[in-house]
Protein backbone atom coordinates (compact mmCIF):
# COMPACT_ATOMS: atom_id res chain seq x y z
CA UNK A 1 0.00 0.00 0.00
CA UNK A 2 1.39 3.26 -0.73
CA UNK A 3 0.32 7.09 -0.44
CA UNK A 4 1.86 7.32 -3.83
CA UNK A 5 -0.67 5.46 -5.49
CA UNK A 6 -3.91 8.17 -4.67
CA UNK A 7 -6.36 8.53 -6.19
CA UNK A 8 -6.06 5.18 -7.58
CA UNK A 9 -5.89 3.30 -4.89
CA UNK A 10 -9.10 1.70 -4.69
CA UNK A 11 -11.47 2.14 -1.54
CA UNK A 12 -10.89 -2.13 -0.82
CA UNK A 13 -7.09 -1.51 -0.83
CA UNK A 14 -7.28 1.46 1.45
CA UNK A 15 -9.82 -0.59 3.90
CA UNK A 16 -7.20 -3.55 4.07
CA UNK A 17 -4.21 -1.03 4.63
CA UNK A 18 -6.44 0.33 7.55
CA UNK A 19 -6.79 -2.93 9.26
CA UNK A 20 -2.81 -3.42 9.30
CA UNK A 21 -2.51 -0.17 10.30
CA UNK A 22 -4.63 0.19 13.57
CA UNK A 23 -3.52 -3.33 14.45
CA UNK A 24 -1.00 -1.86 16.99
CA UNK A 25 -3.24 -0.07 19.24
CA UNK A 26 -5.35 2.36 17.11
CA UNK A 27 -2.98 4.93 17.60
CA UNK A 28 -2.97 5.52 13.78
CA UNK A 29 -6.24 5.83 12.08
CA UNK A 30 -6.64 6.54 8.33
CA UNK A 31 -9.80 9.09 7.69
CA UNK A 32 -11.91 7.59 5.18
CA UNK A 33 -14.92 10.23 4.82
CA UNK A 34 -18.68 8.55 4.36
CA UNK A 35 -17.33 4.87 5.04
CA UNK A 36 -19.30 2.98 7.58
CA UNK A 37 -16.35 1.33 10.19
CA UNK A 38 -17.53 -0.41 13.55
CA UNK A 39 -17.22 2.91 15.19
CA UNK A 40 -19.89 4.60 13.31
CA UNK A 41 -22.09 1.55 12.72
CA UNK A 42 -22.12 1.37 16.88
CA UNK A 43 -23.22 5.60 17.01
CA UNK A 44 -25.88 4.60 14.59
CA UNK A 45 -27.34 1.98 16.80
CA UNK A 46 -27.25 4.28 19.12
CA UNK A 47 -29.11 6.72 17.59
CA UNK A 48 -31.87 4.07 17.33
CA UNK A 49 -31.15 2.07 20.82
CA UNK A 50 -30.04 5.04 23.08
CA UNK A 51 -28.59 3.91 26.54
CA UNK A 52 -30.48 1.05 26.39
CA UNK A 53 -28.97 -2.50 27.36
CA UNK A 54 -29.00 -4.51 23.79
CA UNK A 55 -29.76 -8.28 25.05
CA UNK A 56 -28.62 -11.62 22.50
CA UNK A 57 -31.59 -13.56 21.79
CA UNK A 58 -35.00 -13.54 20.32
CA UNK A 59 -33.48 -12.38 17.08
CA UNK A 60 -32.75 -14.86 14.04
CA UNK A 61 -30.80 -12.69 11.60
CA UNK A 62 -30.91 -15.42 8.31
CA UNK A 63 -28.46 -14.32 6.03
CA UNK A 64 -25.85 -17.03 3.95
CA UNK A 65 -22.37 -16.71 5.82
CA UNK A 66 -21.07 -17.05 2.18
CA UNK A 67 -22.46 -14.65 -0.53
CA UNK A 68 -22.12 -15.20 -4.68
CA UNK A 69 -22.87 -11.79 -5.47
CA UNK A 70 -22.90 -8.41 -2.78
CA UNK A 71 -25.02 -6.85 -5.20
CA UNK A 72 -28.46 -8.75 -4.18
CA UNK A 73 -27.74 -11.32 -0.95
CA UNK A 74 -31.59 -12.63 0.53
CA UNK A 75 -31.67 -11.01 4.61
CA UNK A 76 -34.35 -12.41 6.69
CA UNK A 77 -34.69 -11.47 10.60
CA UNK A 78 -37.07 -13.56 12.38
CA UNK A 79 -38.19 -12.35 16.27
CA UNK A 80 -40.13 -14.94 18.67
CA UNK A 81 -42.55 -12.77 20.26
CA UNK A 82 -46.60 -13.99 20.02
CA UNK A 83 -47.18 -10.76 18.34
CA UNK A 84 -50.00 -9.99 20.89
CA UNK A 85 -51.30 -6.34 21.71
CA UNK A 86 -49.54 -6.35 24.76
CA UNK A 87 -46.36 -8.33 24.26
CA UNK A 88 -45.19 -7.79 20.06
CA UNK A 89 -42.24 -6.30 17.93
CA UNK A 90 -42.40 -2.44 17.22
CA UNK A 91 -39.40 -2.38 14.77
CA UNK A 92 -36.51 -3.79 14.05
CA UNK A 93 -33.08 -2.86 12.36
CA UNK A 94 -30.12 -4.05 10.47
CA UNK A 95 -26.82 -2.44 10.48
CA UNK A 96 -23.76 -3.44 8.78
CA UNK A 97 -19.90 -1.96 9.61
CA UNK A 98 -18.67 -2.08 6.06
CA UNK A 99 -20.75 -0.66 3.55
CA UNK A 100 -20.12 3.08 2.70
CA UNK A 101 -23.23 3.74 5.39
CA UNK A 102 -23.74 1.77 8.36
CA UNK A 103 -27.66 1.81 8.49
CA UNK A 104 -29.24 -1.02 6.06
CA UNK A 105 -33.02 -1.40 6.70
CA UNK A 106 -35.40 -0.46 9.41
CA UNK A 107 -38.74 -2.03 9.64
CA UNK A 108 -41.70 -0.95 11.28
CA UNK A 109 -44.38 -3.20 12.55
CA UNK A 110 -47.39 -4.17 14.96
CA UNK A 111 -49.32 -7.00 16.99
CA UNK A 112 -51.55 -6.95 13.44
CA UNK A 113 -48.36 -8.52 11.69
CA UNK A 114 -49.47 -11.59 13.47
CA UNK A 115 -45.33 -13.22 12.72
CA UNK A 116 -42.61 -10.82 13.33
CA UNK A 117 -40.65 -11.40 10.48
CA UNK A 118 -39.53 -10.04 6.97
CA UNK A 119 -37.43 -10.66 4.45
CA UNK A 120 -35.71 -8.22 1.94
CA UNK A 121 -32.10 -8.24 -0.48
CA UNK A 122 -29.39 -6.18 0.58
CA UNK A 123 -25.99 -5.10 -0.93
CA UNK A 124 -22.84 -5.66 0.98
CA UNK A 125 -19.51 -4.02 -0.06
CA UNK A 126 -17.08 -6.21 1.74
CA UNK A 127 -17.02 -9.46 4.07
CA UNK A 128 -18.25 -7.75 7.49
CA UNK A 129 -20.44 -8.49 10.32
CA UNK A 130 -24.56 -7.42 9.74
CA UNK A 131 -26.44 -6.80 13.17
CA UNK A 132 -29.82 -6.87 13.30
CA UNK A 133 -31.45 -5.41 16.06
CA UNK A 134 -35.37 -5.49 17.38
CA UNK A 135 -37.27 -3.02 19.39
CA UNK A 136 -39.95 -4.92 21.39
CA UNK A 137 -43.59 -3.03 22.98
CA UNK A 138 -41.82 -3.37 26.09
CA UNK A 139 -38.82 -0.95 25.59
CA UNK A 140 -36.53 -3.96 25.03
CA UNK A 141 -33.76 -4.55 22.79
CA UNK A 142 -32.78 -7.96 21.17
CA UNK A 143 -30.35 -8.20 19.07
CA UNK A 144 -28.09 -11.07 16.32
CA UNK A 145 -25.74 -10.56 13.94
CA UNK A 146 -23.58 -12.81 11.24
CA UNK A 147 -20.43 -12.82 10.24
CA UNK A 148 -20.75 -12.55 6.03
CA UNK A 149 -18.00 -13.45 3.68
CA UNK A 150 -18.55 -11.83 0.25
CA UNK A 151 -16.57 -12.92 -3.04
CA UNK A 152 -17.69 -9.78 -4.70
CA UNK A 153 -18.58 -6.62 -3.00
CA UNK A 154 -21.48 -3.90 -3.94
CA UNK A 155 -21.03 0.03 -3.57
CA UNK A 156 -17.68 0.12 -4.10
CA UNK A 157 -17.09 -0.94 -8.10
CA UNK A 158 -17.87 0.42 -11.06
CA UNK A 159 -19.82 -1.59 -13.31
CA UNK B 1 -1.80 -20.26 -12.35
CA UNK B 2 -5.10 -20.65 -14.93
CA UNK B 3 -2.93 -20.03 -17.99
CA UNK B 4 -0.47 -22.41 -17.57
CA UNK B 5 -3.10 -25.26 -16.47
CA UNK B 6 -4.94 -24.34 -19.67
CA UNK B 7 -1.86 -24.14 -21.84
CA UNK B 8 -1.68 -28.02 -22.39
CA UNK B 9 -4.77 -28.37 -23.40
CA UNK B 10 -5.37 -29.27 -26.95
CA UNK B 11 -7.92 -26.79 -29.05
CA UNK B 12 -10.13 -27.51 -31.58
CA UNK B 13 -13.61 -29.36 -32.57
CA UNK B 14 -15.44 -31.81 -30.37
CA UNK B 15 -12.37 -32.57 -28.54
CA UNK B 16 -13.45 -31.28 -24.75
CA UNK B 17 -16.99 -31.85 -25.51
CA UNK B 18 -19.47 -32.27 -22.37
CA UNK B 19 -20.94 -35.72 -23.02
CA UNK B 20 -24.88 -35.40 -23.64
CA UNK B 21 -25.48 -37.17 -19.57
CA UNK B 22 -22.84 -34.89 -17.99
CA UNK B 23 -24.78 -31.75 -19.31
CA UNK B 24 -25.95 -29.19 -16.39
CA UNK B 25 -27.87 -25.70 -16.41
CA UNK B 26 -26.04 -23.29 -14.25
CA UNK B 27 -28.82 -23.39 -11.96
CA UNK B 28 -27.28 -26.58 -10.13
CA UNK B 29 -24.49 -24.40 -9.28
CA UNK B 30 -25.98 -21.72 -7.76
CA UNK B 31 -26.23 -20.78 -4.20
CA UNK B 32 -29.73 -22.04 -2.68
CA UNK B 33 -30.92 -18.55 -1.79
CA UNK B 34 -30.04 -17.96 -5.63
CA UNK B 35 -32.02 -20.84 -6.94
CA UNK B 36 -34.90 -19.66 -4.56
CA UNK B 37 -34.96 -16.18 -6.09
CA UNK B 38 -35.25 -17.86 -9.53
CA UNK B 39 -38.01 -20.35 -8.69
CA UNK B 40 -40.82 -17.32 -6.89
CA UNK B 41 -42.48 -16.05 -9.45
CA UNK B 42 -43.49 -13.31 -6.79
CA UNK B 43 -39.87 -12.77 -6.04
CA UNK B 44 -37.78 -12.85 -9.51
CA UNK B 45 -36.48 -9.35 -10.54
CA UNK B 46 -36.76 -10.98 -14.40
CA UNK B 47 -40.79 -10.89 -13.41
CA UNK B 48 -40.61 -7.40 -14.01
CA UNK B 49 -39.55 -7.42 -17.53
CA UNK B 50 -42.10 -10.44 -18.25
CA UNK B 51 -45.04 -7.59 -17.16
CA UNK B 52 -43.56 -5.22 -18.98
CA UNK B 53 -43.51 -7.49 -21.82
CA UNK B 54 -46.84 -8.41 -21.54
CA UNK B 55 -48.05 -4.80 -21.61
CA UNK B 56 -46.06 -4.22 -24.84
CA UNK B 57 -47.84 -7.43 -26.48
CA UNK B 58 -50.76 -5.93 -26.31
CA UNK B 59 -49.76 -1.85 -26.73
CA UNK B 60 -51.25 -0.81 -30.47
CA UNK B 61 -47.98 0.79 -32.22
CA UNK B 62 -46.55 1.59 -36.01
CA UNK B 63 -47.88 3.26 -38.35
CA UNK B 64 -50.00 -0.06 -39.29
CA UNK B 65 -51.57 0.74 -35.20
CA UNK B 66 -51.00 -2.58 -34.23
CA UNK B 67 -50.50 -4.97 -31.37
CA UNK B 68 -48.53 -8.27 -31.30
CA UNK B 69 -51.90 -9.58 -30.34
CA UNK B 70 -53.72 -8.48 -32.95
CA UNK B 71 -51.91 -11.36 -35.25
CA UNK B 72 -50.86 -13.34 -32.42
CA UNK B 73 -53.62 -13.91 -30.01
CA UNK B 74 -52.01 -14.91 -26.74
CA UNK B 75 -48.77 -15.30 -26.40
CA UNK B 76 -49.52 -17.94 -23.92
CA UNK B 77 -51.57 -20.26 -26.56
CA UNK B 78 -49.34 -18.71 -29.52
CA UNK B 79 -45.96 -18.05 -28.30
CA UNK B 80 -45.77 -21.58 -26.48
CA UNK B 81 -42.50 -23.60 -27.75
CA UNK B 82 -41.32 -20.65 -29.94
CA UNK B 83 -38.36 -19.57 -27.99
CA UNK B 84 -37.22 -22.99 -27.90
CA UNK B 85 -36.64 -23.11 -32.10
CA UNK B 86 -34.48 -20.04 -31.99
CA UNK B 87 -31.97 -18.87 -33.56
CA UNK B 88 -33.98 -20.02 -36.73
CA UNK B 89 -33.94 -20.20 -39.98
CA UNK B 90 -35.05 -16.77 -42.24
CA UNK B 91 -35.48 -18.81 -45.78
CA UNK B 92 -36.50 -15.17 -47.26
CA UNK B 93 -33.31 -14.09 -45.91
CA UNK B 94 -31.49 -17.27 -46.17
CA UNK B 95 -29.95 -16.08 -42.77
CA UNK B 96 -30.12 -16.98 -39.24
CA UNK B 97 -32.38 -15.11 -36.83
CA UNK B 98 -32.33 -14.61 -33.41
CA UNK B 99 -35.70 -14.22 -31.49
CA UNK B 100 -34.78 -10.64 -30.69
CA UNK B 101 -34.14 -10.07 -34.14
CA UNK B 102 -37.17 -11.62 -35.36
CA UNK B 103 -39.36 -9.24 -33.45
CA UNK B 104 -38.07 -6.21 -34.99
CA UNK B 105 -38.46 -7.57 -38.22
CA UNK B 106 -42.14 -8.53 -37.14
CA UNK B 107 -42.37 -4.61 -35.96
CA UNK B 108 -40.89 -3.28 -38.90
CA UNK B 109 -42.80 -5.99 -41.41
CA UNK B 110 -46.43 -6.03 -40.06
CA UNK B 111 -46.55 -2.96 -37.51
CA UNK B 112 -44.43 -0.62 -39.53
CA UNK B 113 -42.48 0.39 -36.65
CA UNK B 114 -38.94 1.41 -35.59
CA UNK B 115 -36.51 -1.41 -34.52
CA UNK B 116 -36.67 -1.33 -30.73
CA UNK B 117 -32.54 -0.86 -30.07
CA UNK B 118 -30.47 -4.04 -29.06
CA UNK B 119 -30.53 -4.37 -25.14
CA UNK B 120 -33.44 -1.39 -24.73
CA UNK B 121 -35.96 -2.24 -21.74
CA UNK B 122 -38.59 -2.91 -24.33
CA UNK B 123 -36.66 -5.23 -26.62
CA UNK B 124 -35.96 -6.93 -23.45
CA UNK B 125 -39.32 -6.98 -22.24
CA UNK B 126 -40.87 -8.41 -25.10
CA UNK B 127 -37.89 -10.84 -25.80
CA UNK B 128 -38.53 -12.28 -22.40
CA UNK B 129 -42.38 -12.89 -22.76
CA UNK B 130 -42.67 -14.50 -25.61
CA UNK B 131 -39.40 -16.47 -24.25
CA UNK B 132 -40.80 -17.29 -20.75
CA UNK B 133 -44.02 -18.53 -22.73
CA UNK B 134 -41.49 -21.85 -23.48
CA UNK B 135 -40.32 -22.25 -19.88
CA UNK B 136 -39.67 -25.63 -18.81
CA UNK B 137 -39.73 -27.02 -22.49
CA UNK B 138 -36.60 -28.63 -23.92
CA UNK B 139 -34.80 -27.14 -25.84
CA UNK B 140 -35.20 -27.96 -29.69
CA UNK B 141 -32.03 -29.64 -31.70
CA UNK B 142 -31.65 -27.00 -34.29
CA UNK B 143 -29.07 -29.11 -36.85
CA UNK B 144 -32.46 -30.99 -37.64
CA UNK B 145 -33.01 -27.89 -39.74
CA UNK B 146 -30.02 -29.13 -42.55
CA UNK B 147 -30.05 -25.13 -43.25
CA UNK B 148 -29.09 -24.14 -40.10
CA UNK B 149 -25.85 -26.32 -40.04
CA UNK B 150 -23.50 -24.00 -41.55
CA UNK B 151 -24.04 -21.82 -38.95
CA UNK B 152 -23.80 -24.05 -36.17
CA UNK B 153 -20.21 -24.83 -37.60
CA UNK B 154 -19.62 -21.37 -37.70
CA UNK B 155 -20.32 -20.67 -34.42
CA UNK B 156 -18.72 -24.21 -32.89
CA UNK B 157 -15.49 -22.50 -34.68
CA UNK B 158 -15.53 -19.33 -32.87
CA UNK B 159 -16.26 -21.19 -29.65
CA UNK B 160 -13.47 -23.32 -30.07
CA UNK B 161 -10.85 -20.55 -31.11
CA UNK B 162 -8.38 -18.94 -28.97
CA UNK B 163 -8.81 -15.37 -28.68
CA UNK B 164 -7.74 -12.06 -27.01
CA UNK B 165 -4.71 -11.27 -25.06
CA UNK B 166 -5.05 -13.89 -22.42
CA UNK B 167 -5.57 -16.43 -25.86
CA UNK B 168 -8.36 -18.41 -24.43
CA UNK B 169 -11.28 -19.85 -26.02
CA UNK B 170 -14.57 -20.38 -24.82
CA UNK B 171 -14.55 -24.15 -24.46
CA UNK B 172 -11.06 -24.17 -22.51
CA UNK B 173 -13.31 -22.69 -19.99
CA UNK B 174 -16.82 -23.87 -20.42
CA UNK B 175 -16.25 -27.64 -21.69
CA UNK B 176 -12.81 -28.32 -20.12
CA UNK B 177 -13.01 -26.43 -16.47
CA UNK B 178 -16.41 -25.86 -16.09
CA UNK B 179 -16.73 -28.28 -12.97
CA UNK B 180 -13.75 -25.73 -11.17
CA UNK B 181 -13.72 -22.59 -10.01
CA UNK B 182 -11.92 -19.11 -11.26
CA UNK B 183 -11.41 -16.37 -8.39
CA UNK B 184 -13.84 -18.32 -6.36
CA UNK B 185 -16.96 -18.58 -8.42
CA UNK B 186 -17.94 -21.61 -10.51
CA UNK B 187 -17.12 -21.59 -14.11
CA UNK B 188 -20.34 -23.21 -15.25
CA UNK B 189 -21.11 -24.99 -18.55
CA UNK B 190 -22.01 -21.82 -20.02
CA UNK B 191 -25.71 -23.33 -21.22
CA UNK B 192 -28.11 -21.22 -22.43
CA UNK B 193 -31.09 -22.43 -20.99
CA UNK B 194 -31.96 -19.04 -19.08
CA UNK B 195 -31.88 -15.92 -21.50
CA UNK B 196 -32.77 -13.43 -21.15
CA UNK B 197 -32.21 -13.63 -17.74
CA UNK B 198 -31.38 -11.24 -14.27
CA UNK B 199 -27.79 -11.22 -13.43
CA UNK B 200 -27.12 -9.81 -10.13
CA UNK B 201 -23.64 -8.43 -11.07
CA UNK B 202 -26.20 -6.11 -13.61
CA UNK B 203 -28.76 -5.66 -11.41
CA UNK B 204 -30.92 -5.98 -14.11
CA UNK B 205 -31.67 -8.13 -17.17
CA UNK B 206 -29.57 -8.88 -20.15
CA UNK B 207 -29.89 -10.51 -23.15
CA UNK B 208 -27.21 -13.72 -24.52
CA UNK B 209 -25.15 -11.10 -25.98
CA UNK B 210 -24.63 -8.64 -23.04
CA UNK B 211 -23.41 -11.93 -21.18
CA UNK B 212 -21.52 -12.73 -24.10
CA UNK B 213 -19.81 -9.40 -24.28
CA UNK B 214 -18.82 -9.28 -20.86
CA UNK B 215 -17.19 -13.14 -21.16
CA UNK B 216 -14.91 -11.47 -24.38
CA UNK B 217 -14.36 -8.72 -22.25
CA UNK B 218 -13.18 -10.30 -19.72
CA UNK B 219 -10.80 -12.82 -22.31
CA UNK B 220 -9.20 -9.20 -23.10
CA UNK B 221 -10.76 -9.79 -26.75
CA UNK B 222 -12.50 -7.65 -29.07
CA UNK B 223 -16.23 -7.79 -28.39
CA UNK B 224 -18.73 -8.17 -31.52
CA UNK B 225 -20.83 -5.62 -31.54
CA UNK B 226 -24.50 -6.42 -30.78
CA UNK B 227 -26.42 -8.39 -33.70
CA UNK B 228 -23.72 -9.21 -35.10
CA UNK B 229 -23.79 -12.62 -37.32
CA UNK B 230 -21.07 -13.64 -35.65
CA UNK B 231 -23.00 -13.49 -32.35
CA UNK B 232 -26.08 -15.36 -33.84
CA UNK B 233 -23.83 -18.13 -34.89
CA UNK B 234 -22.42 -18.63 -31.61
CA UNK B 235 -25.69 -18.68 -29.99
CA UNK B 236 -27.05 -20.72 -32.83
CA UNK B 237 -23.88 -23.02 -31.60
CA UNK B 238 -24.71 -22.96 -27.66
CA UNK B 239 -28.21 -23.62 -28.43
CA UNK B 240 -27.15 -26.98 -30.11
CA UNK B 241 -24.87 -27.40 -27.12
CA UNK B 242 -28.06 -26.81 -24.84
CA UNK B 243 -30.56 -28.95 -26.51
CA UNK B 244 -32.86 -30.81 -24.44
CA UNK B 245 -32.12 -28.99 -21.58
CA UNK B 246 -35.39 -26.89 -20.56
CA UNK B 247 -35.65 -23.61 -20.74
CA UNK B 248 -35.56 -21.23 -17.36
CA UNK B 249 -36.20 -17.91 -18.66
CA UNK B 250 -35.99 -15.45 -16.76
CA UNK B 251 -33.05 -16.85 -14.78
CA UNK B 252 -31.26 -15.04 -12.19
CA UNK B 253 -27.74 -15.79 -11.88
CA UNK B 254 -25.00 -14.22 -9.92
CA UNK C 1 -41.48 -0.70 -17.50
CA UNK C 2 -43.81 -2.72 -15.58
CA UNK C 3 -43.70 -0.68 -12.08
CA UNK C 4 -44.34 -3.27 -9.12
CA UNK C 5 -45.38 -6.82 -8.89
CA UNK C 6 -47.38 -7.80 -5.93
CA UNK C 7 -48.49 -11.05 -4.17
CA UNK C 8 -51.60 -11.12 -1.59
CA UNK C 9 -53.59 -14.22 -1.63
CA UNK C 10 -56.93 -13.40 -3.24
CA UNK C 11 -58.89 -14.97 -0.29
CA UNK C 12 -58.26 -15.99 3.25
CA UNK C 13 -59.71 -16.95 6.86
CA UNK C 14 -60.55 -14.37 9.60
CA UNK C 15 -57.36 -14.32 11.69
CA UNK C 16 -55.14 -16.34 9.26
CA UNK C 17 -51.85 -15.14 8.69
CA UNK C 18 -50.90 -14.17 5.24
CA UNK C 19 -47.89 -13.74 3.53
CA UNK C 20 -47.36 -10.67 1.40
CA UNK C 21 -44.44 -10.07 -1.18
CA UNK C 22 -43.80 -7.06 -3.25
CA UNK C 23 -41.71 -5.97 -5.85
CA UNK C 24 -40.65 -2.57 -6.91
CA UNK C 25 -38.90 -1.67 -10.31
CA UNK C 26 -36.09 0.47 -9.54
CA UNK C 27 -32.03 1.36 -10.02
CA UNK C 28 -31.47 2.01 -6.33
CA UNK C 29 -28.37 4.40 -7.20
CA UNK C 30 -26.76 4.40 -3.98
CA UNK C 31 -24.55 7.74 -4.96
CA UNK C 32 -21.57 6.09 -3.96
CA UNK C 33 -20.20 5.56 -7.41
CA UNK C 34 -18.36 6.95 -10.15
CA UNK C 35 -18.91 7.64 -13.69
CA UNK C 36 -16.08 6.97 -15.72
CA UNK C 37 -14.74 10.52 -16.09
CA UNK C 38 -15.20 10.05 -12.66
CA UNK C 39 -18.36 12.25 -11.58
CA UNK C 40 -20.08 11.26 -8.45
CA UNK C 41 -23.48 9.66 -9.54
CA UNK C 42 -26.14 11.54 -7.65
CA UNK C 43 -28.17 9.13 -4.79
CA UNK C 44 -31.14 8.25 -6.31
CA UNK C 45 -33.06 5.26 -4.56
CA UNK C 46 -36.21 4.77 -3.08
CA UNK C 47 -36.77 6.06 1.23
CA UNK C 48 -40.15 4.50 2.31
CA UNK C 49 -42.55 1.49 1.33
CA UNK C 50 -45.48 2.24 3.14
CA UNK C 51 -48.49 -1.02 3.62
CA UNK C 52 -51.66 0.05 4.56
CA UNK C 53 -54.83 -2.69 4.72
CA UNK C 54 -58.29 -0.53 4.63
CA UNK C 55 -56.21 2.24 5.45
CA UNK C 56 -54.65 1.06 8.31
CA UNK C 57 -50.60 0.60 8.33
CA UNK C 58 -49.48 -2.56 8.78
CA UNK C 59 -45.70 -2.15 7.63
CA UNK C 60 -43.53 0.40 6.68
CA UNK C 61 -39.74 0.39 6.01
CA UNK C 62 -37.20 2.70 5.85
CA UNK C 63 -34.70 2.04 3.05
CA UNK C 64 -31.26 3.28 2.75
CA UNK C 65 -28.73 2.90 -0.29
CA UNK C 66 -27.87 -0.78 1.07
CA UNK C 67 -31.20 -2.04 -0.37
CA UNK C 68 -30.50 -4.09 -3.82
CA UNK C 69 -31.54 -2.97 -6.85
CA UNK C 70 -35.29 -3.53 -7.89
CA UNK C 71 -36.67 -3.58 -4.29
CA UNK C 72 -38.19 -7.18 -2.33
CA UNK C 73 -39.74 -6.84 0.88
CA UNK C 74 -41.99 -9.94 2.02
CA UNK C 75 -43.86 -10.22 4.96
CA UNK C 76 -46.95 -11.25 7.03
CA UNK C 77 -50.46 -9.73 8.63
CA UNK C 78 -53.53 -11.16 10.01
CA UNK C 79 -56.41 -11.41 7.66
CA UNK C 80 -59.04 -9.33 9.38
CA UNK C 81 -61.28 -8.04 6.76
CA UNK C 82 -62.36 -7.90 3.08
CA UNK C 83 -60.90 -4.91 1.66
CA UNK C 84 -58.31 -3.55 -0.01
CA UNK C 85 -54.39 -3.48 0.33
CA UNK C 86 -52.24 -0.56 -0.40
CA UNK C 87 -49.09 -0.34 -1.37
CA UNK C 88 -46.62 2.81 -1.71
CA UNK C 89 -43.34 3.18 -2.44
CA UNK C 90 -41.82 6.81 -2.31
CA UNK C 91 -38.39 8.12 -2.94
CA UNK C 92 -36.14 10.25 -4.29
CA UNK C 93 -36.68 13.05 -7.52
CA UNK C 94 -39.96 12.60 -6.18
CA UNK C 95 -40.28 8.74 -7.01
CA UNK C 96 -43.79 7.57 -6.33
CA UNK C 97 -45.48 4.17 -7.44
CA UNK C 98 -49.18 2.79 -5.80
CA UNK C 99 -50.51 -0.37 -6.38
CA UNK C 100 -53.15 -1.91 -4.93
CA UNK C 101 -54.94 -5.90 -4.04
CA UNK C 102 -58.44 -6.85 -3.27
CA UNK C 103 -58.60 -9.56 -0.67
CA UNK C 104 -61.42 -11.62 0.39
CA UNK C 105 -61.86 -12.67 4.11
CA UNK C 106 -64.25 -15.04 5.36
Amino acid sequence: MSGRDLPFVTRRRILKAAAALTVGGGALQIVRSAESTPATMQAAIRTIVGENQINTGKVTLDIPPLVENGNTVACSVTVDSPMTPSDYVKAIHIFNEKNPQPNVIGVHLGPRAGRARFSTRIRLADTQRVIAIAQLSDGSFWSDSVDVVITLGACLEDS
Amino acid sequence: MVMAALAGVASPVAAGEIPANARRSSYDLMSRESQAMQDDDDANPGMLWVLEGKALWRLKTGAADKACLDCHGEASISMRGVATRYPAFDGERQQALDLARRINLCRKEYQNATALPYESKELLALTTYVARQSRGLPIADPAADARLQPFIDAGRQTFNRRQGQLNLSCAQCHDDNWDKQLAGNPVTQGQVTGYPLYRLEWQGLGSLQRRMRNCMVGMRAEPFDYGASEFVDLELFMTWRSRGLAIETPAVRP
Amino acid sequence: MARALISVPAKAVRGEIIAIKALVSHHMETGFRHSTTGELIARDIITSFVCRYNGEEIFRADLFPATAANPFVAFYTRATESGTIVFEWTGDNGFSVTEQAAISVE
